[in-house]
């Protein structure tokens, strides 16, 4: 330290004589929001995974009549309760064997099904091929989740806005009424309703969104609130934009991260209201099965043939697991601090 | 603080008063009557019948009974069951609820709890994965494919516990399994987000700086300051409980009120539905009261009103 | 004066999504017993994390590659996770900046002034507590026996760093470390705090490390003082020499960026153009260069070394090498230095 170095004379000839501007440019390059987001969603392999797995059961479920194998709600009751059987490999669980009476027997030759008759997960107790009436189910299930995830929307953003925006007494009596509406257990609101209108899709869907608005109003009052307060939505508002405009322009696209995730969440929701109901039977009316009828049907047989439960259940886990998830990933690539 | 609990109390019976009402007018909403499904009566038996529930009156009058009567905490008479009071309905039923209802949240409270604190211990690592594993697992399958799955396995194919029977806590143990993984896995998750949220703050920095082991870290600041939010969600809960239990209750026949509820759907027995579902209500909002109370007590920063210069 | 903490050579990096941050590089600095050490520079120059470093609170992505941090003669870097325990809060203990999050929300102020003396002490709770007492009514909390069961948010922010600083101070550590402790305060309050832990200095006669950016504060209670850019230091010496002998550039710019009592209304306050260099990849050279005016070829392709200015005043620029042009600093630095020389001569300074 003691020691100076030696270094040849010419180095230290002055530079940034003018003055020096550009220092001020940012070196990195910078990532807009969404493409953050999108980096940060997909680096997170779970929520990718998910995201395929839902993708292709979307896929499978939109193009059902393509992909289903049979007519789901086509009857053969002399094929009635067959297990699952892939070709003619011999997997076990899937080839066709079944115990009855104590010795394990080809239940498809029992039945005298022609050779080639295959029923991938089998069949119920009508004959109906449980992998077409399972895909068909999930189609159902799909669309009444995102039916009521609409109607969800539709009623809880605007109320949500204008409880938040205009505050003072609008607010107050607008969340009384989310209160009152909150303090009754959602399935009862949901039953009530069933038992009110005809079942059916229709009333499904009403009867979930009618509960589930409840949550995605609150979230984007609490949303509406702090944004009213941030300094380019007051900007906007004393420059005299029109509210409508102020909505449309500023409010909702910074919104929407909160109605994404929440739209995440209220999916799996309504997939459970929907089996729960089609589980008591007030759900979808037969001949049409959706996973929760399926899973009615399949409890009903399950000690003696669980082949029947087991689909169904797994494909409802699965979708509720992976909507969770994504929802997750959704979340913390949004709001990158809720997760560290 | 006793002026905010009347307030709630006030509010509380408000609340109920406005379920009531619109319940009450949702069920004379309804087409037909109950009676059409049971063997057909005739033109003057449905008179009679109908005089004897009081179905003969004006709307406004059978309005007014029912508010009265609710008000002595009568809550009508079955069409079904032998024409039994509801209140004593759901009196002889309440028991079996309550306690699959109760064991399904302690056991899911405490094994959230833990599983969440470790999970935020363990951040990032294989402790942590497997603990989010477990709780979404909890959170997305839904209790009746778990009870079936349950009763399948340790009932029906090992014989661990009976399939479907309730007279002994063994035959309780089924339901409350099947009923604790939602509490498990919500409990398990929120207490993970608080807890990562409290053990970066500052006071846990200065926690450690005064020379706190990591445990004693733990123990002494994080954990209690992780849990206090934790009750918020115990009143939610609650209620996904009661609405898991109207299923598990049938799939395991317990002699419940969920069981109940159900069946009197299926059977349109409307005075019950309606009773069950005021009852409901009440449990609920009264959950959702103890538990702001509780917290009140729990937080000091709510305890002492915020009477600090912020 | 002995030397109760000596670092040598730390270095510290950090893993991030977008590779390793090289947070401090090289950082070498001592403390004399007594005395009180400034380190200044603006934020994310390293400050914290250099202190931290010393209790090694460092987040878990962080690494220690290069360094030693002797205290006594041993080096802390290599104690163990029980060891470090028993020297953090009895033998070296440190002062937050943000005194309304830095305490535990839901326990008393009393048992958590406390806490230190149950930790490193075999002390009945009675006792602890006694002391905790005697410490809050040293730091000046009015009524401390009553107000030992109140909660932290029954306090004021100026009243909770006074806590906070009980909490450091309860267990007459050697060594305290003051992390921006005036930075969320309240001008008033700053100065209040700042009197406190003078006056605290000397009744228990511990060493103090003072992180601040503001040089203002500096002045007020350091005895030497460190400025600190981009990871390394590059200037350290009495305050007296950094205030009026200041040679790096980089102190030019601090000092000139800050109002004196002679600054009048005219006078307009200069800043540093540019930012800090990203520390993902530092420069080459000296890191300051990009921001100098003064800069010459040198400081793009090598580090400056510590010049000696005098036997307690070092500075790491190459203006100080022999063969360098002579510069003429800003006019407020030619002051200074007419100050100086005044100080020198024994007159005084304002």
């Amino acid at each position: 330290m003691e020691q100076t170095p030696q270094i040849p004379k010419e180095k230290f000839k002055m530079i940034h004589e003018d003055d020096n501007q550009e220092q001020e440019k940012i070196g990195t390059p910078s990532l807009t929001y969404l493409q953050d987001v999108r980096r940060r969603l997909l680096s997170n392999k779970v929520a990718t995974v998910c995201m395929v797995l839902l993708s292709i059961i979307v896929l499978i479920s939109v193009f059902a009549p393509i992909v289903a194998p049979h007519n789901p709600n086509e009857q053969k009751v002399e094929y009635a309760n067959l297990p699952p059987k892939i070709g003619e490999a011999n997997i076990p669980g899937f080839n066709g064997m079944q115990k009855r009476g104590g010795k394990v027997v080809n239940a498809y030759k029992e039945v005298g099904a022609p050779k080639g008759t295959t029923y991938l997960l089998g069949t119920d107790y009508l004959g109906r091929d449980l992998l077409s009436r399972i895909i068909y189910g999930t189609r159902l299930s799909l669309i009444v989740a995102i039916l009521a995830t609409l109607v969800d929307l539709i009623i809880g953003l605007p109320y949500g806005i204008i409880s938040g925006w205009k505050g003072g007494r609008t607010d107050i009596v607008l969340q009384r009424i989310i209160e009152i509406i909150s303090s009754i257990p959602n399935l009862i609101v949901v039953i009530l309703m069933m038992i009110i209108l005809k079942p059916g899709l229709a009333s499904i869907v009403i009867a979930i969104a009618l509960t589930d608005w409840v949550t995605m109003a609150r979230l984007i009052r609490a949303q509406t609130f702090q944004l009213k307060e941030q300094e380019y939505i007051l900007a906007a508002r004393t420059l005299g934009e029109s509210s409508t405009k102020i909505a449309t322009k500023h409010l909702i696209p910074n919104l929407s991260s909160t109605i994404i995730i929440q739209t995440m969440f209220t999916i799996p929701n309504a997939i459970f209201f929907e089996a729960f109901l089609s589980f008591i039977g007030i759900g979808i009316p037969a001949p049409n099965a959706s996973l929760g009828t399926l899973l009615s049907d399949g409890q009903k047989a399950f000690r003696f043939l669980p082949y029947q439960m087991w689909a169904p259940a797994i494909v409802l886990s699965i979708i509720m697991i992976a909507t969770n998830l994504l929802g997750d990933g959704l979340r913390d690539a949004f709001d990158p601090q809720s997760s560290d | 603080m006793t002026k905010y609990i009347l307030k709630r109390i006030l509010y509380l019976f408000l609340t109920l008063f406005i379920i009531a009402s619109i319940t009450f007018f949702l069920m004379k909403l309804l087409p037909g009557t109950p009676f059409t499904n049971q063997n057909r009566l005739s033109h003057e038996q449905l008179a009679i019948v109908k005089a004897q529930y009081g179905l003969d009156q004006p709307v406004l009058i059978q309005y007014l009974r029912y508010m009265g009567g609710l008000f002595q905490g009568n809550l009508g008479t079955s069409f079904q069951f032998n024409n039994e009071p509801v209140t004593q309905l759901i009196g002889q039923r309440l028991a079996p609820s309550m306690q699959i209802g109760a064991q399904a949240m302690i056991v899911g409270t405490v094994l959230g709890i833990l599983l969440g604190a470790f999970a935020a211990i363990r951040k990032n690592t294989w402790v942590d994965t497997l603990a989010t594993f477990i709780s979404i697992l909890g959170l997305s399958i839904p209790s009746f494919v778990l009870a079936v799955l349950l009763q399948f396995y340790l009932a029906f194919k090992w014989h661990i516990y009976p399939v479907a029977l309730w007279d002994n806590f063994q035959s309780s143990v089924l339901p409350t399994l099947a009923l604790a993984a939602l509490p498990l896995g919500n409990v398990a998750r929120f207490m993970r987000t608080e807890m990562v949220d409290v053990m970066s703050s500052d006071y846990i920095e200065l926690a450690k700086s005064k020379g706190n082991s990591s445990w004693q870290v733990v123990t002494k600041h994080a954990l209690r300051n992780s849990l206090i939010p934790v009750v918020t969600i115990i009143g939610p809960m609650a209620v996904s409980v009661m609405t898991g239990s109207m299923v598990v209750e049938n799939i395991f026949s317990i002699p419940g009120i969920g069981e109940q509820f159900v069946k009197s759907i299926t059977t349109n027995d409307y005075p019950t539905i309606m009773g069950l579902t005021i009852f409901y209500s009440f449990l609920l909002i009264l959950v959702i009261l103890i538990v702001d109370i509780l917290y009140g007590f729990i937080d000091p920063r709510i305890r002492l009103g915020n009477g600090g210069k912020e | 004066m002995e030397k109760i903490l000596d670092v040598k050579n730390l270095h510290v990096n950090f893993a991030t999504y977008n590779g390793t941050v090289q947070a401090i590089r090289g950082v070498d600095f001592h403390l004399n017993s007594g005395e009180t050490l400034a380190i200044v520079g603006e934020s994310g120059s390293g400050k914290s994390i250099t202190v931290r470093s010393i209790l090694q609170l460092l987040a878990k992505n962080s690494d220690i590659p290069e360094g030693q941090i002797l205290y006594h003669g041993d080096d802390l870097l290599q104690k163990s996770d029980k060891e470090m325990d028993a020297i953090r809060g009895d033998k070296i203990a440190m002062i937050f900046q943000d005194p309304m999050t830095s305490l535990d929300p839901t326990m008393p102020i009393g048992k958590q002034v406390a806490e230190p003396l149950l930790i490193h002490h075999k002390v009945s709770k009675k006792e602890a507590m006694d002391r905790a007492e005697e410490v809050l009514r040293l730091v000046g909390i009015p009524n401390p026996k009553a107000r030992m069961k109140d909660y932290p948010h029954q306090f004021s922010g100026g009243q909770r760093q006074r806590i906070v600083i009980a909490i450091a101070i309860v267990d007459y550590p050697e060594i305290l470390i003051a992390d921006e402790p005036t930075t969320a305060l309240d001008v008033t309050v700053q100065a209040q705090i700042i009197d406190l832990l003078k006056e605290l200095q000397e009744k228990i006669g511990t060493s103090i490390i003072f992180i601040t950016h503001d040089l203002g504060v500096v002045a007020g209670i350091a005895d030497r003082v460190a400025v600190m850019y981009a990871g390394k230091f590059v200037e350290y010496g009495t305050v007296d020499e950094i205030f009026y002998n200041p040679q790096h550039p980089y102190t030019w710019g601090l000092l000139d960026s800050m109002p004196t009592l002679d600054t009048s209304e005219q006078d307009h306050l200069n800043s540093i153009p540019g930012t800090p260099p990203n520390l993902l990849n530092p420069p080459k050279g000296d890191a300051f260069a990009p921001r100098n005016s003064y800069a010459m070829e040198i400081d793009e392709e090598e580090q400056p070394p510590f010049f000696k200015v005098s036997k307690t005043h070092y500075a790491a620029t190459w203006l100080l090498h022999p063969d360098a042009p002579k510069v003429t600093p800003p006019e407020s630095i030619q002051k200074r230095f007419e100050k100086f020389q005044a100080l020198k001569s024994g007159g005084s300074v304002k």
